[in-house]
């Protein structure tokens, strides 16, 4: 046995590793893959081997080799091995290995689960590191199920380094396992607000990268990230946090208004070109959202398009480029700002970087127009000459076509210039878009009448030159160009010069060699040519040169009917046959080229798309009859609108044809002539004007046989288009001139009284009339095509699954699978559980609409006051209802061997209300942290302000049962109160666990609070008299800050309360201050420094109406008792003219079961808790509490911070924890409207104060 | 989100290779080869993107590069991703890799690539700043030849 261990390890001293591997490839070049080959039969060898050193050596080859391209997927099991070693050097190679090679369709990582498992939940960090980065390679839809729940713990890892790897697989997991979304995504949310920043740029991340595919479900999240947004430093998350704006702007147009500001003052004060650039970016994706309506930005474009340009102007190649592409962007909405740059973006046209001259080239079809298209034409032109890549020549003879077609050639105004530039054009060599240039002259030359005698010029030369065209037939992209060529010439061959030699052109053997489709056009065409030719040799000389032509087109034909192309060889057969037929006749002195004419007579004319349904219904045809009458009941019905129908219809149809079709068009036809007459440019059919241009010399001149491919080709006789371009500034000069002089006219006209109806046309919009008009319909898109939005939508989009509500309250299914063998355990009882299920789709919308209905009354301008009051009260309504029934519980993870994984959602509406509510505060203070509070906070109204602000939301502590009591029994005042504040606080104290962004919890303590409605306290109704107008409304609530229950004690003695200040008067109050009086055992934190009967400023102002929140830490010594504290409010109410110094008192009041904090328990942990003997007994009997057993342990489940941990019937167990980690259990029986608690904890003043909380609880009701 | 990372030298044999997706052998050495012809093909005086990368994805896709030396560091990104950031990030992971390997010289490269070292680092001030799995990157091992001299570049921009 030992002998077999030595000779292991021997052997493997001669195993290769991964460096002798990379050495070996190295050194055998020549034969690499037989070198590789070998290795890989050692591997296998090695992988036989029982000893997983010697696997793992294997495995970590295999990847190398995987990365060069081999494939290894059949060592998949042994890289489970692998990855199962205990060591932690083995294990990584496994995973690594796992992660290049492993994907959704191997077999084997279902074998893997349970050791990812295992490793997940290792206590070393780093084989949970490993798993977690390895897992995120090939996480299946199975694994993501299966350990979707392990790695939500993670999340609350102590470790950041497992913190943030398990966020970012979370990424992951919802991408392959939808579910999970929802029930993670409230522990996501928290891990924006982790201390480890690179926990929280994780989840930046994470979330980042959901909302961008879908955005509308991450809208609610926008104050969260704004706050970020103004407070975070980290430029990286600052980058991802902006650009997840630009996506959710579009959305909410109010939230771009909202953050320009922010926006624009990163962008002065920032130094890091990344983040600016992104800024900029997410200012456009603003403006452009905001496009419509908001005349005032043009501000934030200039400032947008000053910095683009110092990025353009950047001897930094990146930056010009980055800026060329946000250019391109404001481009879409905001041409004119961007045309001023238009010098710039030409120079960057010269740029020798390909992508910053493509970039250029997007951004220069915006900034065309009829005066500087030539221009820019031009120099592109010149940079096609010197292009040297086929791609980016390609790419810019697709942007000049582009520029030059855009929107029916608006901007064109000389088309001779450009199909000079078209024919120019098929000088490139090897272009792939030979089918463009070719459609781009078909549509021109039937689509510009006056163009075609130039335009079949242009062709006649094209084809008899063809041979340079297609010189090496292989190029043939340009020859699609012939295509067009030889189509024109056919079609418009009356505006041939010299048919004959066309037709000769085309009909060279040469042809034969050009691809099929081609020379079925170049057949056809021959034919249109050959009657032309004979209509014309027919009429001024003998026969014979008929005849001649006749014998041409016998003689060449027969190499097409020859042709392997089916439609050249029947097109050319067919017409062979008709030519022969003719020569017949011919020879019998026949005259036949009338009727040769009249087989292609008609002119074609551009149809537009939509002209079918434009054909007008013929008179007398109604469409809507019947051909055959239905075998109908409703007969009666059928006829009356038919016979309405009879009558009117030919009243409709008949005014458009009769009398515009006479005397209107004949006079606008008279208007025209004259029109055209005044115009020395507009092009007649006589083709005098393009005579100057076919001077230059003919086909016989041209020296065929100097072809060399190599150089640019230049067609001999083809006009330049530069000569245009001079020819249209001319024709502009005299335009003008003529413009001077018709206006002279004008005023002649007018004297004698004529309408300038005609004159007035496009002169006076355009300094430049086009030359031609190009006379089609612009091209329409059928009626019933929808755009469809959906078009892009991949369905297979991961992401598409992915688009969930994530505010709306969990269900109770909706929970991650957990483990069977591990106890789940029910955070509340069911009862509960059933009573804020059903309660909870019900009073979101009760209170959204009520909240509208609200909304609406406060923009009445009279509201008086008995109506005021009225609102607010309504208002406490409805805070009570969402604090009793809307939100099911979080029973926040507390404990490491907790699985629970519900999930504290907001409800959906009062999230969206709290939305709108943060957007529609317009002023935005720009300062640090506070911005987001602050502004949320600074409500127009002041009974809105305290309820709907999302901060302070959990902030009105009022309820329904509270407020009923109230209007009942205010006489009892000061009785009630106390009761009022447990009541609250315990109800408050609840709430916290919902509401991450409040920092912890609050528990409210209302005291000193001016009810408007009731009698004032008396410490209120001094402040009352002393200022009757100013009258301010505190309202506190107080909560547990406890951070970590977990044996961190010394943190479970803070607690903090909010207060909401809130301004009743009209007038300012300010530098207020807020102290209390320490008692021993709670003490107000105050400032360093600060004396222990100094008070805390306050750190805001209130105007009139508004209020706003702060927050005080206290330090809680003992937690046994219940406490009071006695405190002031000082501040000053100023006036316009005066100010006055102004104090308030109040009570702070803590109770017990605001230290609890409600805490999940096993059942079996339960037990052992009782059984320790540890705890002191106490109980307690309520009578008369006539109500069902669940709602009452709701009750006390709600108010006082206890779990259900078991139920039997009517008697149940329940547990809370102190802050201080002192046990409660309670045993609660009940029995004919008589409940017993039982209850057993280690602090007995505790557990006696807590019990007679509930007792008051109860006998409230 | 990033897509995919190549490193590969001047020949264009790859030296480390990370898809985010996955594609067969054959396809990932495709497209390693397509991007090195991109990529080899630019000055080094022009800017550090491409637009499409025709096999890993849609038009969405970006390619952002640096040139160190011998080796091409190619990033295949989405639009959610900064370019700039990018930029950055490869110089960030490049002056890991020098911190690793100090002074790097291919044969220290060779014989040290599978130790520890090389997961570490990179990968904390990686993932610090990225999404998704990235910090599996640099525990590749298969860094062949690596010789890079890790220029100063201008600071974060």
């Amino acid at each position: 046995m030992a002998l077999k261990i030595v000779k292991g390890s021997i052997d493997r001293m001669f195993d290769k590793n991964l460096q002798d591997l990379v050495r070996g490839i190295r050194n055998h070049k020549e034969d690499e893959a037989k070198y590789i080959s070998t290795c890989i039969d050692e591997i296998k060898q090695e992988l036989k081997q029982d000893n997983i050193a010697v696997k793992a050596n294997a495995v970590c080859k295999l990847t190398y080799l995987q990365m060069l391209g081999y494939d290894v997927s059949w060592a998949a099991f042994n890289i489970v091995e692998v990855m199962s070693s205990s060591k932690f050097t083995y294990k990584r190679i496994g995973y690594l290995a796992a992660s290049q090679c492993f994907h959704e369709s191997t077999d084997v990582i279902m074998l893997t689960t349970n050791q990812i498992r295992k490793d997940l939940s290792s206590p070393n960090q780093y084989d949970t590191g490993v798993a977690l980065t390895g897992l995120s390679c090939f996480v299946t839809p199975d694994l993501a199920r299966d350990l979707a729940n392990d790695i939500m713990t993670l999340m609350s890892h102590t470790k950041p380094y497992i913190r943030k790897k398990a966020v970012l697989i979370m990424y992951k997991v919802f991408l392959k396992y939808p579910e999970s979304l929802r029930p993670a995504f409230p522990r996501l949310k928290e891990k924006l607000e982790d201390p480890d920043p690179g926990v929280q740029s994780a989840a930046v991340n994470v979330i980042c990268e959901l909302a961008r595919r879908n955005p509308k479900n991450y809208l609610s999240l926008a104050p969260l990230f704004f706050k970020l947004m103004t407070s975070s430093t980290n430029n990286w998350v600052l980058i991802k946090i902006i650009k997840l704006f630009g996506a959710l702007t579009p959305l909410e147009p109010r939230l771009g208004k909202k953050l320009i500001e922010p926006l624009t003052n990163l962008i002065h004060s920032t130094s890091a070109m990344s983040l600016l650039y992104e800024c900029v970016n997410t200012v456009i994706a603003v403006l452009i959202s905001l496009s419509s309506g908001m005349p005032n930005h043009s501000a934030s474009i200039q400032l947008c398009v000053q910095k683009l340009r110092i990025l353009i102007e950047d001897s930094d190649q990146n930056l010009k480029y980055l800026g060329l592409l946000a250019m391109s962007k404001i481009l879409k909405t905001h041409p004119k700002s961007v045309q001023s740059h238009k010098d710039l973006i030409l120079q960057c046209l010269d740029d020798k970087d390909e992508s910053i001259r493509l970039r250029a080239l997007d951004l220069l079809y915006g900034m065309v127009s009829k005066k500087n298209l030539m221009e820019i034409v031009k120099k592109l032109m010149l940079h096609v000459d010197k292009a040297e890549g086929t791609t980016y020549r390609d790419e810019l003879l697709t942007k000049i076509i582009d520029i030059c077609s855009q929107s029916n050639y608006q901007y064109i105004t000389n088309f001779e210039w450009y199909i000079s530039i078209l024919v120019e054009l098929t000088r490139l060599e090897g272009t792939r878009h030979g089918h463009l240039i070719a459609s781009q002259m078909l549509d021109v030359a039937i689509r510009v009448k006056a163009i075609r005698a130039f335009a079949v010029a242009q062709m006649a030369t094209l084809l008899d030159n063809a041979h340079l065209l297609t010189g090496n037939t292989q190029r043939n992209g340009i020859c699609e160009v012939l295509y067009a060529a030889a189509w024109i010439c056919g079609e418009f061959s009356e505006h041939l010069e010299n048919p004959m030699q066309t037709l000769e052109a085309m009909l060279r053997p040469k042809v034969a060699t050009l691809p099929g489709h081609i020379q079925a056009v170049y057949v056809q065409n021959a034919a249109k040519l050959f009657a032309t030719v004979l209509r014309s040799q027919e009429g001024n000389t003998e026969g014979t040169a008929a005849q001649e032509t006749s014998q041409l087109m016998i003689d060449r034909l027969p190499l097409f009917v020859q042709s392997a192309n089916l439609e050249v060889q029947e097109r050319a057969s067919c017409i062979l046959q008709l030519v022969k037929y003719i020569q017949k006749l011919q020879q019998k002195d026949v005259e036949v080229a009338e009727e040769v004419n009249a087989l292609f007579a008609g002119e074609l004319n551009p149809v537009a798309p939509k002209a079918q349904k434009k054909v007008p219904v013929p008179e007398g045809l109604d469409l809507d009859a019947w051909i055959n009458e239905p075998p109908s009941e409703s007969e009666s019905e059928d006829e009356k609108p038919k016979a309405i129908f009879a009558k009117e219809e030919p009243k409709h149809s008949r005014p458009r044809h009769t009398e515009v079709d006479e005397k209107e068009l004949a006079r606008r036809r008279e208007a025209r002539k004259q029109e055209q007459a005044n115009n020395p440019f507009y092009i007649k059919a006589s083709p005098s004007s393009q005579k100057v241009y076919q001077d230059a010399p003919g086909v016989e001149h041209i020296p065929v046989v100097q072809i060399d491919l190599s150089v640019p080709l230049k067609v001999p006789g083809l006009p330049m288009s530069d000569q245009y371009v001079k020819l249209e500034e001319e024709r502009r000069q005299k335009e003008r001139a003529e413009k001077k002089k018709k206006e002279k006219k004008k005023r002649k006209e007018k004297r004698s009284g004529r309408g300038k109806k005609h004159d007035s046309g496009p002169e006076s919009e355009e300094d430049i009339t086009p030359a031609h008009m190009v006379d089609i319909v612009t091209e329409e898109m059928p009626e019933n095509a929808l755009p469809s939005d959906d078009d892009d939508k991949d369905p297979n989009d991961p992401h598409k699954a992915l688009d969930i509500d994530l505010d709306k309250p969990l269900a109770d299914s909706e929970k991650l699978p957990v483990r069977s063998h591990r106890p789940t355990e029910a955070p509340k009882s069911p009862a509960e559980d059933g009573d804020t299920e059903s309660a909870a789709p019900q009073e979101p919308k009760k209170k959204s609409s009520k909240e509208k209905k609200e909304k609406k009354k406060d923009k009445e301008k009279d509201r008086k006051k008995s109506k005021e009051e009225k609102k607010k009260k309504k208002h406490k309504h409805e805070e009570g209802e969402d604090l009793l029934g809307g939100q099911p519980d979080e029973p926040a993870v507390q404990s490491e061997e907790t699985n629970e994984v519900a999930a504290p959602p907001t409800s959906t509406s009062a999230e969206v209300s709290d939305l709108d509510f943060w957007l529609s505060n317009a002023p935005v203070p720009s300062n640090s942290q506070e911005a987001a509070t602050v502004a949320a906070a600074a409500a127009p109204v002041p009974q809105e302000a305290s309820g709907t602000a999302p901060d302070s939301e959990p902030d009105e502590p009022k309820d329904t049962e509270t407020e009923e009591t109230k209007s009942s029994k205010h006489k009892k005042k000061k009785q009630k109160k106390e009761k009022e504040e447990k009541e609250k606080k315990k109800k408050k104290k609840h709430h916290h666990h919902h509401h991450h962004s409040d920092g912890g919890g609050d528990e409210s303590v209302q005291n000193g609070t001016v009810e408007e409605e009731e009698e004032p306290l008396p410490p209120m109704s001094n402040y009352c008299l002393l200022a009757e107008n100013s009258y301010i409304k505190m309202m506190m609530e107080d909560a547990d800050q406890v951070c970590d229950i977990q044996g961190n004690l010394q943190d479970g003695s803070q607690v903090v309360v909010s207060v909401i200040f809130e301004n009743k008067c009209d007038s300012f109050l300010k530098s207020m201050e807020f102290n209390v009086l320490d008692s021993l055992n709670s003490k107000l934190q105050r400032p360093e420094g600060a004396g222990p009967h100094d008070g805390l400023t306050v750190p805001f102002q209130l105007p009139p109406g508004v209020s706003n929140e702060a927050r005080f830490v206290f330090t809680v010594q003992s937690i046994v008792m219940p406490q009071k504290l006695k405190g002031t409010l000082t501040f000053i109410v100023k006036n316009e003219d005066s100010s006055t110094h102004e104090k308030l008192d109040f009570k702070l009041h803590f109770t017990c079961t605001s230290y609890l904090i409600t805490t999940p328990c096993y059942s079996d942990a339960f037990a052992k808790l009782l059984e320790s003997g540890d705890l002191k007994c106490s109980s307690v009997r309520l009578e008369g509490v006539n109500m069902p057993f669940h709602h009452l342990l709701a009750r006390i489940c709600f108010h006082h911070h206890f779990s259900v941990v078991e139920r039997i019937d009517s008697c149940a167990s329940m547990y809370s924890r102190s802050i201080q980690g002192h046990h409660v259990c309670l045993l609660v029986k009940t029995a004919d409207q008589t409940v017993s608690i039982d209850a057993k904890c280690d602090e007995p003043s505790l557990l006696g104060n807590v019990l007679d909380e509930i007792k008051q609880t109860f006998s409230q009701c | 989100m990033i897509k995919a990372i190549l490193i590969f030298n001047n020949h264009g044999k790859p030296r480390l290779s990370k898809f985010y997706e996955h594609y067969s052998e054959d396809t990932e050495q495709q497209i390693i080869r397509e991007t090195f012809h991109l990529v080899s093909k630019r000055d080094e005086n022009v800017c550090n993107f491409l637009e499409g990368g025709m096999l890993i994805g849609g038009s969405d896709n970006k390619l952002i590069y640096r040139h160190y030396a011998t080796l091409y560091f190619v990033f295949c990104v989405d639009s959610s991703e900064s370019e700039l950031g990018i930029l950055d990030l490869i110089q960030v992971f490049v002056e890991t890799l020098d911190k690793c390997f100090e002074n790097v010289c291919e044969l220290d490269l060779i014989f040290h690539v599978d130790k520890a070292g090389i997961a570490g680092a990179p990968a904390r001030a990686v993932s610090a700043v990225k999404n998704m799995n990235l910090p599996e990157m640099p525990r590749n091992i298969n860094i062949g030849d690596i010789s890079i001299k890790v220029p100063n570049l201008p600071s974060f921009k």
